[in-house]
């Protein structure tokens, strides 16, 4: 034998040694997006390894999906192709596709000892309304924000108003919104009074000023919404009107990506956007800015945003057995607390809050307080079976009339006929 | 070695040698073009006729129903007419712009490759590079184009955020992208005219555009219908800006084919009628490439 032969054969056996040695640990591929700024690959690797110390016997895979809508293309395509995911967050919206596809295990098959199902209930419900349907828990929230107004509270000096009062009506929004509008000597506007962007996916930003009239959009169940109701039509009317009546607001669609930037320039004294925006805004305005709770009409609200974890189906029940494991100890209390002030978002249970760490940044830095209060008032974001294609049904009409092309009536009511089409199939 | 045997017999294995080794030698091309242009491109044909499985309903047999469903689809006709009108208008201007620019740097100037270089930039960018450039160049307010036209004493104007305004934003964008690289198979043609074609043109005092119009016009014609041809299906390929910049809005004002098929495939996770889009795609592009290739054909000056 030549020491090629030689080095094969050793290889050999030392690739079947490593085989039998890999297949008595349990491997757990993690799937994740990145939505806001910050280090997030550094601490995701940190939890993992952090995991993997206190579980040796189970070795974790994080990888890094891109943006939402890549990490569930990227989910969906392997799962069928035969290669699925064990454990993923993606949006808590994805839900009803993913229960369509047969693609996801509900946790009550899993989580069965009393630990397990105590655990299930420790979540703020207002999370909770995004992660069950048919009575069962299919998601468990992780990444989860709400909007919230952000204000400059020098443009607020500078035009006569409070500093500390953010618009708590939709009346004020108007009045203050025509005091903090400015235009130059040729007539041209230098600084809006507010901005609700309506890019890429309004519907979220508009369902806050829906929930605010007292409307629902679509049932628990995913099947069926209400996008002509009343109700719906004049908070679409409302949002038009801030930029084609009452001139507070720029005309036409106004881009998601930049308004965080025309707020940090002073082009816009109010902004709605994200929670996840806080450490952004905190790390960029050059003034003394304010967070607020959404205003009110009939009562204030916004909707949920973010992602759950969701495990994916598996024969092997010592893999679901470790997604498990690696769910509760991404939602611990600590984890849930840490992983809120590293970025943004909302720490997803009660005890989470009254964690020592979680204590001492709420006491520097109140603003991060504002979104879980306003959680007593917040609702279900969007979700419907078929979802991305009902949403955009309702994405279209909003687009539509905000940029004048349509009337708030016939074309939300064009958009709920759609939805209705589409969401035939899926009545029981 | 066995004997040679007759005549005819000899022949006869000699071209079927050469047949075996023609196709071995276009055997590796074959099967990457097999496997990854014509499988997929028949596969989705027939897909296309399946409904599109969910979970554990499977895919059925439904004939023609998916193009049914396309013929009432708002949105797809509104994509069609989106991308047709993309194509007549970016294809003509990137041509005209890249001959005129090619016509300018093939002429005695100072700094002509500096100038040529500067022509050419746009083509090295990356697609999504050069649409996050004009995303800024077209922001509102303080945007590069909106304070220019502030400068002027104008109102602003929210190109991409208005439905008016947002596909020919994108137009522009295809042109300043295209035209550089257009630019140079033209400066390649200008380059093949023989000289003393114009230098007769000078003895018989043609003027500029006649010279344009009878010599060089015809001799950059085979050029011109390569380009088109490319540019042509181009229009029908993008996708990197849309997404980059407008995801097909407001209200669907900027979707165009390619994005709408990406959509109802990766976002609406359709594939059966996302294949049924592809097919009419695949169609389209197909009619376009045999309608210039025989019809245009006969109309060109090939030396």
């Amino acid at each position: 034998m030549n020491i090629f032969a030689r080095t094969a054969v050793a290889a050999a056996f030392a690739a079947m040694a490593l085989g039998v040695s890999a297949a008595s640990a349990t491997d757990i591929t993690f799937y994740y997006p990145i939505a806001v700024g910050g280090p997030i690959t550094k601490i995701i690797d940190g939890y993992a390894a952090e995991f993997s110390k206190a579980h040796p016997d189970i070795t974790i895979k994080p990888v890094y999906t891109g943006s939402y809508q890549d990490s569930i293309v990227k989910a969906m395509t392997a799962a069928k192709a035969g290669n699925s995911p064990d454990v993923a967050v993606l949006l808590s919206t994805d839900m009803f596709s993913l229960i369509d596809d047969d693609l996801i295990e509900p946790y009550e098959t899993i989580a069965t000892s009393e630990a397990d199902k105590a655990w299930i209930k420790s979540f703020y419900p207002a999370f909770m309304e995004n992660s069950q349907a048919d009575g069962r828990t299919w998601g468990i929230p992780f990444q989860r924000s709400t909007i919230v107004q952000y204000w400059n509270k020098e443009a607020f000096k500078a035009a006569g108003l409070d500093p500390e009062k953010a618009p708590a009506t939709w009346d004020e929004m108007i009045a203050f919104g025509k005091k903090l509008t400015k235009k130059d000597a040729s007539g041209n506007v230098t600084q809006w009074g507010i901005e609700i962007p309506s890019s890429g996916f309004p519907y979220w930003l508009f369902q806050a000023l829906a929930i605010q009239n007292g409307a629902t959009l679509a049932n628990q169940a995913g099947n069926k919404v209400a996008y002509n109701d009343p109700k719906v039509i004049e908070a679409a009317q409302f949002w038009a009107d801030l930029g084609q009546k009452y001139e507070v607001q720029p005309k036409g669609i106004i881009d998601w990506g930049t308004t965080p930037k025309d707020f940090f320039e002073g082009k816009t004294a109010i902004m709605w956007t994200t929670t996840g925006n806080l450490t952004n805004v905190r790390k960029n305005a050059k003034f003394a800015f304010g967070v607020g709770p959404m205003p009110s009409k009939v009562h204030g609200g916004s909707p949920t945003g973010g992602g759950n974890i969701y495990i994916f189906k598996n024969t092997d029940k010592a893999k679901l057995a470790a997604a498990l494991q690696f769910a509760r100890f991404l939602t611990t209390p600590e984890k849930a607390a840490d992983w809120g002030i590293a970025t943004g978002y909302v720490a997803t249970r009660p005890d989470a809050w009254e964690t020592e760490a979680m204590k001492k940044y709420a006491a520097e830095f109140p603003p991060a307080v504002v979104a879980r209060d306003q959680l007593k008032d917040a609702a279900a974001e969007l979700s419907t079976h078929d979802n991305q294609r009902v949403t955009k049904a309702l994405n279209d009409a909003l687009q539509a009339i905000l940029t004048g092309a349509k009337p708030a009536k016939p074309a939300l009511d064009q958009a709920q006929e759609e939805a209705n089409r589409l969401l035939a199939s899926y009545k029981h | 070695m066995a004997p040679a045997g007759p005549f005819g017999e000899g022949m006869r294995k000699a071209a079927i040698s050469i047949h075996v080794q023609g196709w071995l030698l276009a055997l590796p091309a074959v099967v990457l073009l097999a496997t990854f242009t014509h499988i997929p491109a028949v596969s989705t044909i027939i897909d296309s006729l399946f409904s599109t499985p969910h979970g554990k309903r499977p895919a059925v047999f439904i004939g023609f129903d998916q193009y049914r469903t396309m013929l009432a689809d708002p949105v797809f006709w509104q994509a069609f007419n989106n991308n047709l009108l993309y194509a007549l208008i970016t294809v003509p201007l990137a041509i005209a712009l890249a001959l005129a620019m090619a016509l300018l740097v093939n002429s005695r100037i100072s700094g002509r490759a500096a100038l040529r270089l500067a022509f050419f930039t746009p083509t090295i960018l990356p697609m999504v590079a050069a649409a996050n450039i004009w995303l800024f160049f077209y922001t509102p307010d303080y945007g590069l184009l909106n304070q220019i036209i502030r400068g002027f004493g104008f109102g602003g104007v929210n190109f991409l955020g208005s439905t008016a305004t947002a596909l020919p934003a994108l137009m522009v964008v295809t042109v300043w992208k295209e035209a550089g690289f257009f630019m140079i198979f033209f400066l390649a043609a200008l380059q093949q005219v023989p000289p003393d074609l114009y230098e007769a043109a000078r003895l018989e005092n043609a003027g500029r555009w006649q010279v344009f119009r009878r010599i060089t016009w015809p001799l950059v014609m085979p050029t011109v219908l390569f380009v088109a041809v490319n540019a042509l299906i181009n229009a029908f390929r993008v996708v990197d800006q849309v997404i980059a910049m407008t995801g097909g809005g407001p209200n669907n004002a900027s979707t165009l084919l390619l994005f709408y098929i990406y959509q109802v495939a990766f976002s609406f996770w359709d594939s059966g009628y996302a294949a049924a889009l592809s097919t009419v795609l695949l169609l389209a592009l197909a009619t376009v490439a045999l309608a210039q290739f025989f019809l245009l054909d006969r109309k060109i000056h090939y030396r």
